[in-house]
């Protein structure tokens, strides 16, 4: 069975960019991948993470005024 | 070979933005156009290029700059996006053709224009002149911060206090300015800064950008492909993307990144002061040559690194020919696309000659290039020429 994974959507390719740079130089966990084909989003890209990442990462997120457009489960 | 037409493209562009170019060519895609490595590459290029230009210009954030080709292409985005049939836009004398012509198209599609007259010296009365052109309907101010021509700088906190408070827009053409004067937009009165990448910020021909202040909307030169929304019969509204539709110039910004960088490690301060002592001392040696008018207001320290002159009895082209043929002294004669501001000038039919400086030259290179016109100019007259 295929594990759960979570991505985080944005709403443009620099917006991802910035959350690329901005996870990378504070040490958070994930990585860029190709919007998955399931999900509606603005940008072709998506931030891949692990559920028990999602947290850490969103509150993060949160206290470096990272921008994004949703936060999804796959299963 | 002695370059002194720096003010048309810098020259020699750093080492540093060839090898950026170089590697770009060879390691990325295309930006914002995929999750592939090399894809990825490319936008990390151009979000770093973003990043730096952002922080060179004191600007909110990164998403504020959109890369266009050129300042041409950053003036006609601002001013066909921003102004509409029934506005009125306030301009000046001081203008490159990328300001007058999409305002002369402008006023033919029904924008009222005004064109402040500059004075002998190619200065305009700011404070005298822009409450009197304005009216209900003034949407904007668009002007340049440094003539092309004379080298004259504007004074941006007096026009840009204006606009503030009377709620116009100011859009400034920073062709001549942009690493040359130090900005801190998001502490001015600037709504768009559009800039070249070849000049002051030496990088490649071809790149250049647009400071959008966040939340000011600005109207799409061209729309299409985006990498973002492509289900969406509308090309998206957010900066960066909304103004640059179409495949980007990599190797141009990763160029103007490096440009960018080479800038700042000499320091923006020091670069201005040495081109600042190459024109004063220009200026004072060759005023000394006989028959020399040089345009332009020189009672100021702080002006751009441009002197241009007349000799009384030689065309202007005819001296920077044979100033290149001669002496391999390369300058720039004619109208410099700046008709208006020759018009006051009084060299609308003669045009001038101009040399512009960088950092990069020499007080030799310049006693080279006085003697050079010195020997012209007494050596022999026009007729023998």
């Amino acid at each position: 069975m295929r594990q759960t994974r979570v991505v985080i959507t944005f709403h443009g390719t620099t917006e991802a960019m910035a959350w690329e740079n901005a996870c990378q130089a504070n040490g958070l966990p994930g990585r860029l991948i190709p919007l998955p084909v399931q999900i509606s989003a603005e940008c072709g890209l998506a931030w891949l993470i692990s559920p028990e990442q999602k947290d850490e990462v969103l509150q993060r997120a949160r206290q470096l005024r990272l921008h994004y457009q949703n936060v999804v489960e796959l299963t | 070979m002695i370059y002194l037409d720096q003010a048309a493209t810098s020259y020699p562009k750093p080492p540093q933005v060839v090898e950026a170019m170089v590697e770009a060519l060879q390691s990325a895609g295309n930006s914002g156009r995929g999750g592939h490595h090399l894809s990825l590459e490319a936008s990390r290029i151009a979000f770093r290029a973003r990043m730096e230009l952002a922080t060179f210009f004191g600007a909110e954030n990164p998403s504020c700059i959109a890369f266009t080709a050129n300042a041409t292409e950053s003036l006609n985005l601002a001013l066909f996006g921003v102004l509409h049939p029934g506005d009125h836009v306030i301009t000046t004398e001081l203008e490159h053709n990328s300001v007058l012509r999409p305002i002369y198209i402008l006023e033919e599609q029904g924008v009222e224009v005004s064109i402040l007259p500059a004075d002998p010296q190619g200065n305009v009365d700011f404070s005298a002149q822009l409450p009197k052109h304005l009216r209900p309907n003034t949407r904007a101010v668009v002007v340049t911060h440094a003539s092309n021509v004379t080298g004259n700088l504007v004074d941006m906190d007096l026009v840009g206090e204006f606009c503030r408070e009377h709620g116009l827009a100011l859009i400034v053409d920073a062709a001549q300015t942009a690493g040359f004067y130090p900005y801190q937009l998001e502490d001015s009165p600037i709504d768009i800064l559009c800039f070249t990448g070849h000049k002051g910020l030496c990088g490649p021909q071809g790149v250049g950008g647009v400071y959008v202040r966040p939340g000011f909307a600005v109207r799409p030169l061209k729309v299409g492909g985006s990498g973002i929304m492509t289900f969406s019969q509308a090309h998206p509204d957010q900066m960066p993307e909304a103004l640059e539709a179409g495949t980007l110039n990599l190797p141009g910004i990763a160029g103007l990144m490096a440009g960018v960088k080479y800038v700042n490690s000499l320091g923006l301060e020091e670069i201005r002061q040495r081109e600042l002592e190459l024109t004063h001392y220009f200026y004072s040696e060759v005023t000394k040559i006989p028959g020399v008018r040089v345009y332009g207001d020189f009672s100021t320290k702080l002006r751009c690194p441009i002197v241009a002159l007349n000799v009384e009895g030689f065309e202007s082209s005819l001296l920077s020919q044979l100033l290149a043929e001669e002496y391999g002294i390369y300058t720039r004669a004619g109208g410099h696309c700046a008709p208006l501001m020759h018009g006051a000038l009084g060299t609308g039919e003669m045009g001038a000659l101009r040399f512009s400086f960088s950092h990069l030259n020499t007080r030799e290179e310049l006693d080279t290039a006085l003697g050079a016109l010195r020997a012209l100019v007494l050596g022999k007259g026009e007729d023998d020429l």
